[in-house]
């Protein structure tokens, strides 16, 4: 790979120190987003998408913690870097669109106020120039009549629009990487369809690299250019977007793509995973997913699984690996 | 199948009283719930004296405006829509916990209106019942599993000794295939696909035939949705069930529906069987929906975004509630609330349809 990945994570791991030991909630994760480039994240509640977007921005609340692993921004090591550094770096490089619109607006300030404060923090425009940036970026994200819009409060917007406004304020200072978390979990179908279009032509435009963490495959398949799914903390399942939903190689995306309703798809019963997530306090042994996985066999029980590269996508399982051998064996 | 169709066929003739059914083209059975004009509003004003001094109007929210169905011995029908336009409001009008503003709702051909003590409601309560959301605050913590599931036996007096009801619970348990075990423990010991099943469990205890569950998947992952929409059908199979269904998700809809209702503000735009509304959807809001489902086959359509945002319902639009965000709307749109028209199955209330120009 000839370019340098705008986001790189090695061996990331992150955990909860408690009285009856250490939660690991990321265990050991690597992965990469180049520039222009939507990275999905996906899998069930719990399977630790959230911890991993926060860990990368330094954001982790107490006692949670990077345990191990390394982050590099556009090829600079970030995640030892005190406190201030990383604060301007998340400022200036970084933007951020959560799930709950009004966790990133301050009810106090009219929509302007907060936009215009935020680029006059990380640019040298003047009032009058940062306010006009304001208008086109509230014009970008599609707020119609932005000159009125702009001097109201977060709670005269809908849901959608606040959302809108949440990517207009983190796209206000050019971000290199853009970390979107559950960003359309809480709006109607026909406002996410909305917003998934244009976080993905403002990426485009902008050349920022985009980790959507989302557990709705449908946004994935939309937007997504590459998906990493995640399993009890673990990557199950690295690779290009139409592979992994088409021909899932980890048995667990395989179930996940089955149990999904399809419009147009009449089937009397959907694919059924048994079971459950496991709690991170009763992860199993080996591979996490052995207990409901069909197609466990001796050596998943004891021996954890890596990544294994089949051709663009890489699989955390140990069936290849076999194939690799018998493969080899008679080649 | 066929064999179940016809025991469904056969209930209902036993029980049906006449009276023309709303389906009459889509379903040969007579319906078992029949909704007619059914509309709830709120008052959702500032107090008195605050109106008074600031000079503010009453504000009525309109939550469910003239709602008209018909669902057949058996099977599901799903209301679908936007977040605040009526389905859990319609959910709770059907199973008796708000009082219509206007509007009847039919069980059996029985007005529930006409019911008025709680003597004479009874006997109908306990055949029809609630699932809801959210298995986490729909149970109660102190309470064991068994004593949750035979709530309903008790508070029905369906049986009365213990050792019947135990022996009762376990079944249920197994029905929604856990295990008699289970009654004792508390729900805090299960996973929230668990739980779901103990809410289905407790449904299911005074032998009702026909379940109101709103959005009963939406707080669970894809792949124990899988499991309990799967447990879903099967109950219907086994028991006979009739659902009515709510969803904001269109593929689940799709999954489960043998008929489908398309809500907007308060209002059904357009209903028919499941195949024909998704097939080909003849409302413009649901043309709207169906676009934009995200596309799974990833066959590289474009979706089209839908336009704008649902209006507020305390002040809705003039006309088709609709017409703001219709690319078909025209000044008659605008003036006149377009009156429900068969098409297919179904019905549909839109100018354009029945001025044949959609
Ligand atoms: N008890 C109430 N008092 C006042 N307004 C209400 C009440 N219940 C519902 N409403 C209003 O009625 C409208 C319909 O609400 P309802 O809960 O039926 O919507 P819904 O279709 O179930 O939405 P969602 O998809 O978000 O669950 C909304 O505008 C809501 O704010
Ligand atoms: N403060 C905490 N203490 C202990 N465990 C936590 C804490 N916060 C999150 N976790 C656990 O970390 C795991 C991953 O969480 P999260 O990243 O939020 O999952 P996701 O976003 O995939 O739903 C979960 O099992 C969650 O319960
Ligand atoms: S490693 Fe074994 S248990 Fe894990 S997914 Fe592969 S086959 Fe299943
Ligand atoms: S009645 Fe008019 S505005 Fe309403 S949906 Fe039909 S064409 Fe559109
Ligand atoms: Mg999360
Ligand atoms: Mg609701």
């Amino acid at each position: 790979m000839a370019q340098t990945p705008v986001l790189e994570v090695r061996n990331l791991r992150v955990e909860f120190p408690t009285r009856k030991g250490t939660l690991v909630a990321v265990d050991d994760i690597s992965f990469h987003v180049n520039e222009g480039e939507v990275l999905g994240v996906v899998g069930e509640s719990g399977a630790g998408k959230s911890m991993t977007g926060t860990a990368v921005i330094n954001l982790l609340e107490p006692p949670g913690r990077i345990g191990g692993g390394e982050v590099y921004l556009d090829g600079r090591r970030i995640d030892n870097l005190p406190y201030e550094q990383m604060r301007r770096i998340r400022g200036r490089q970084i933007g951020m669109v959560f799930q709950d619109p009004l966790t990133s607006l301050n009810p106090l300030y009219t929509v302007g106020r907060q936009l215009i404060e935020t680029i006059r923090t990380h640019t040298d425009l003047s009032e009058q120039g940062a306010r006009k940036r304001a208008l086109e970026l509230l014009a970008e994200v599609g707020i119609p009549s932005a000159e009125r819009r702009i001097d109201q409060y977060p709670h005269q917007f809908s849901g959608g629009m606040r959302q809108r406004v949440v990517i207009a304020l983190a796209l206000c200072v050019n971000p290199r990487l853009v970390i979107a978390d559950e960003p359309t979990t809480a709006l109607d179908v026909s406002i996410q369809a909305q917003i998934i279009a244009l976080l993905k032509k403002l990426c485009h435009e902008h050349g920022a690299a985009v980790m959507l963490i989302t557990h709705d495959m449908g946004v994935i398949a939309e937007t997504a250019d590459r998906v990493a799914v995640m399993y009890a903390g673990r990557l199950a399942e690295v690779g290009p977007v139409q592979q992994v939903i088409q021909q899932a190689k980890h048995p667990y995306t395989e179930g996940l793509m089955g149990s999904i309703p399809k419009v147009g798809h009449h089937t009397d019963r959907l694919a059924q995973i048994e079971g459950s997530m496991p709690r991170l306090t009763e992860i199993p042994n080996g591979c996490a997913y052995h207990p409901r996985c069909p197609k466990a066999f001796a050596r998943c029980f004891a021996e954890r699984p890596d990544l294994i590269t089949q051709g663009a996508t890489d699989v955390s399982c140990w069936l290849y690996d076999e194939e690799l051998q018998r493969v080899e064996a008679h080649g | 199948m066929a064999d179940f169709a016809a025991t469904a066929l056969d209930k209902s003739q036993n029980r049906q009283t006449g009276g023309a059914g709303a389906m009459e083209s889509g379903a040969a059975a007579q319906p078992l719930v029949r909704v007619e004009g059914l509309a709830k509003y709120f008052d959702v004003s500032p107090p008195l004296l605050t109106r008074v001094l600031e000079g503010q109007k009453k504000a009525i929210v309109r939550a469910v405006d003239g709602v008209s169905f018909a669902i057949p011995q058996g099977k599901t029908f799903s209301l679908v829509g936007e977040s605040g336009c009526g389905k859990s409001t319609v959910a709770r009008l059907v199973v008796g916990l708000y009082r219509p503003t206007r509007g009847h709702i039919e069980f059996e051909g029985t007005d529930l209106a006409s019911l008025r003590t709680r003597a004479q409601m009874a006997p109908l309560r306990k055949r029809l019942q609630m699932i809801f959301q959210d298995p986490y605050a729909s149970l109660n913590p102190r309470w064991r599993v068994a004593d949750i599931i035979a709530e309903p036996i008790r508070a029905h007096k369906l049986m009365d000794d213990d050792r019947g009801i135990l022996r009762r619970v376990g079944e249920l348990l197994e029905q929604v295939r856990l295990s008699p075990r289970d009654g004792e423990k508390f729900p805090h010991e299960f996973s929230g696909g668990q739980r779901q099943r103990i809410s289905i469990a407790r449904a299911l205890a005074s032998n009702p035939e026909f379940l109101v569950c709103d959005e009963p998947t939406s707080a669970l992952d894809v792949s124990v949705q899988a499991q309990i929409l799967n447990l879903m059908k099967d109950l219907q199979r086994e028991l006979g069930l009739t659902y009515l269904f709510i969803s904001h998700d269109l593929a689940v809809v799709y999954h489960i529906s043998d008929y489908v209702g398309v809500m907007y503000l308060g209002r059904l735009v357009e209903w028919g069987e499941a195949q024909q509304v998704f097939g080909s959807p003849r409302h413009p809001y649901t043309r709207m929906l169906m676009d934009a489902i995200p596309d799974l086959e990833m066959t590289g359509r474009q979706r089209i975004p839908v336009a704008g945002e649902v209006p507020s319902p305390i002040d809705p639009p003039s006309g088709c509630y609709f017409h703001p965000r219709c690319p078909f709307a025209n000044e008659r749109c605008s003036a006149e609330s377009p009156m429900a028209i068969p098409v297919g199955s179904g019905e549909v209330a839109c100018h354009g349809v029945e001025e044949g120009r959609i």
